[in-house]
């Protein structure tokens, strides 16, 4: 456990210095769009959110000052496909972005859908020395949490504390100096697999930017979308997006579980070119003009020129009913729906006090997503958009950008502040001559 | 999707453009090829343009062109000299001693460098000089002579500070001043007033003072007669003689020189006629002794 503990400091200690220096970069990198923001921070606020761990999220502390999104290329399933193309889709979303900074930036925070994101859960506990709960005291309960088995290949990239328990008390969020004998904590992992990261590190490297922290974009979508209540009581995010669609449940403000389903817009889109004979630029441009999951009586009747350049004047000028296009499109709809059904269902979704249901990312414009998705999903269903932060552009403030925007807000203020807490040196047992040993065989 | 736009051309930043964009956007670079380079090249091209000699000499000429036209303009011009509180011939020889010939301009005048060219004028002790309204004041003290120093060929006016005053063809003008003789004496004249100050009753007398030897004074007085006065101290030594005077009337006899160089007793030295009568005397004093 002291591996993840070590792990998730320096994640920690990278992005703070990257903050430190004024302006980072967020990179939501996408299967249908890449979006980078230029955020400036002011280094003072930041100062102060670090001081305790229930500092309240700042967003006063940074703005936006750039903003650019490209087409998406080599980008599938929200993962890395063709590192030379996504790595010419990052420059050009980069400098553009810098070009309406005005400024260059060197450190990017980056998220991504794909990567199999899987939750675990789990807890350690330790006995208190002294009778009440001192800051070292979280360090070492941290740092004695057994991480299960996460499979060959597979990193941690979110470890949130998300409950402290003291004796029997439970539900803490912040133990420090109440008085117990017994300090345990229940703690969320997020891994994802390692080559993934390492590939979008590579690409990132070959644009001379330097990762200065990762996420997975269901956590940070859902940090944007959902509203405090949904993420205090139990509220789950869908973000909806071209290559994957991630699942993110939130309780007492800390995600719980996120899951992503390798099913997207782009698989309506394919859908709707195979199934209509066009071609996949069409397609799109189709689904987002005309697009809708619900068909009524008018749409029989509203027909829609879809075109084609093949020089046969029958085919070049076929028209076919809203209907239609509804037909082909809502059983893919359905499909990605019933799968996050099954991934809510799999995570106990049911037992939590709310259940509201927040549809977000491009794939939730669809016109009638929302009736569709309370039928499968609960009655609780809303569409969510990404909270205002300042700076940020009305161009870049729909339901798309929800990781992006949840990406900067975390940024600006992570829920990690737990690993702060050093764990006293005793703690380490007999690592620490372990280490003067090994740095004599490595010298000497 | 396509990763290529209609045209066949990758929309997307080459990496050297890419790269090329960042160090822009690098503020040091930026404000270095911003203003730094610009500056550069300015520099360059006026070193280059002011380094010929050709373009220095143009620039020289111009600049110093422009200041003659300032230098003449009349707002700058004096015109006249005035001289206050010296006499004619004092006022004469300043005049002659300024190499300026009038209407001058007031910028090119050096006040300090006439002043000390008044100033060498052997008559003028001190000069202050003025630029009023076009008018070049001169205010001179003159010096006062107080003995005149008679070498082989001319005449000297000597202050009482021992400085020359002027030159002199003959002493007509300036009788009643005591003569000093010597070589060099001129250097010695406080002493030799001092001298002649201590003389009392002699002072009528004393004709000339003569510096003998660069080292002592002679008192010469009427009637021929000459006082040596010794090295040190020859003021007391003469007061000394002059009490003698007042005693026993010596220097109304017949005595051609007192030397007062011995400090212990003077030393008279009488006429040929006064020996001879003196002779002549004893002679018959011993011829009636005998008888």
């Amino acid at each position: 456990m002291t591996m993840l503990y070590e792990t998730q400091r320096a994640m920690r200690s990278r992005r703070r210095a990257a903050l430190q220096r004024g302006v980072v970069a967020i990179l939501d990198v996408g299967s249908s769009k890449i979006a980078c923001m230029i955020l400036a921070f002011d280094s003072s606020v930041q100062m102060n959110a670090a001081e305790g761990m229930s500092a309240i999220a700042n967003h006063g502390a940074f703005r936006v000052i750039g903003v650019a999104t490209t087409r998406s290329r080599g980008v599938r399933f929200g993962e890395v496909a063709t590192m030379e193309e996504t790595e010419r889709a990052i420059r050009t979303a980069v400098q553009a972005a810098q070009k309406m900074a005005g400024t260059r930036v060197d450190h990017v925070i980056a998220c991504l859908s794909g990567a199999e994101p899987r939750s675990y859960g789990v807890s350690g506990s330790v006995a208190l020395e002294n009778g009440s709960v001192m800051e070292h005291d979280i360090g070492r309960v941290l740092s004695e949490c057994d991480v299960p088995d996460t499979g060959q290949g597979r990193d941690v990239v979110h470890a949130m504390p998300v409950n402290f328990a003291l004796d029997h008390r439970s539900g803490l969020s912040d133990p420090r100096g109440q008085i117990g004998n017994r300090l345990s904590v229940d703690m969320h992992l997020l891994t994802i697999d390692r080559l993934v990261i390492e590939n979008l590190l590579k690409c990132i490297k070959r644009c001379d930017l330097e990762l200065a922290g990762f996420a997975s974009s269901s956590y940070v979508s859902g940090i944007s979308a959902l509203v405090e209540d949904e993420q205090e009581l139990g509220g789950a995010c869908v973000d909806l997006g071209g290559g994957a669609t991630t699942v993110s449940i939130f309780l007492k403000k800390h995600m719980i579980f996120a899951d992503s389903v390798r099913m997207g817009g782009d698989l309506v889109t394919s859908d709707i070119s195979q199934g209509l004979q066009v071609s996949a630029n069409t397609a799109e441009r189709i689904k987002t003009f005309h697009g809708g999951v619900m068909a009524t009586g008018m749409d029989d009747r509203e027909m829609i020129e879809i075109g084609g350049d093949t020089g046969d004047f029958d085919h070049d000028h076929r028209r076919i009913s809203r209907s239609e296009l509804i037909g082909v499109m809502r059983p893919r709809v359905e499909e990605i729906l019933e799968e996050v059904r099954a991934r809510l269902d799999m995570a106990g979704f049911d037992n939590l006090p709310g259940q509201r249901i927040v549809l977000t990312g491009g794939g939730s414009q669809i016109p009638g997503l929302e009736g569709l998705a309370s039928r499968i999903l609960g009655q609780q269903v809303r569409l969510g958009k990404p909270l205002r932060i300042q700076g940020l552009p009305q161009a870049a403030t729909g339901p798309a950008f929800a990781a992006s925007v949840g990406l900067a807000l975390n940024a600006a203020h992570p829920q990690d502040e737990c690993w702060d807490f050093a764990i006293p040196p005793s703690a380490h047992g007999r690592l620490p001559l372990k280490r003067a040993i090994r740095w004599f065989k490595d010298n000497w | 999707m396509s990763s290529v736009d209609p045209t066949g051309r990758d929309y997307s930043p080459s990496r050297t453009k890419y790269r090329i964009e960042r160090i822009w956007l690098t503020p040091i670079y930026r404000s270095l090829i911003r203003t730094g380079v610009p500056l550069a090249i300015v520099v360059a091209l006026c070193t280059a343009h002011f380094s010929k000699p050709e373009t220095q000499a143009a620039l020289a000429k111009s600049v110093q062109s422009a200041w003659a036209m300032v230098e003449n303009r009349p707002e700058f011009a004096v015109n006249l000299m005035r001289v206050e509180g010296g006499s004619d011939a004092v006022a004469e020889q300043v005049r002659a001693a300024l190499p300026i010939t009038f209407p001058e301009s007031s910028m090119r005048m050096d006040l300090v460098t006439l002043k000390t060219q008044i100033e060498a004028v052997d008559a003028v002790k001190s000069a202050d000089l003025f630029l009023r309204s076009g008018v070049l004041e001169v205010r001179i003290e003159e010096r006062t002579p107080a003995m005149i120093w008679r070498g082989v060929d001319r005449y000297e006016l000597v202050d009482a500070t021992g400085v020359r005053a002027g030159t002199l063809e003959t002493r007509e003008a300036h009788g009643h001043l005591p003569l000093l003789l010597g070589l060099g004496a001129q250097a010695h004249a406080p002493e030799a007033l001092e001298i002649i100050a201590s003389a009392g009753a002699l002072r009528g007398r004393i004709r000339a003072m003569r510096w003998m030897g660069q080292r002592r004074w002679d008192v010469m007085l009427d009637r021929g007669q000459i006082i040596q006065l010794p090295v040190h101290n020859p003021t007391p030594a003469l007061e000394r003689l002059v009490a003698l005077h007042k005693a026993r009337d010596v220097l109304s006899r017949d005595v051609t020189l007192v030397d007062l160089r011995d400090g212990r007793r003077p030393v008279l030295r009488l006429s040929s006629a006064a020996v001879n009568e003196l002779l002549r005397l004893r002679a018959i004093a011993d011829e009636e002794e005998e008888t």
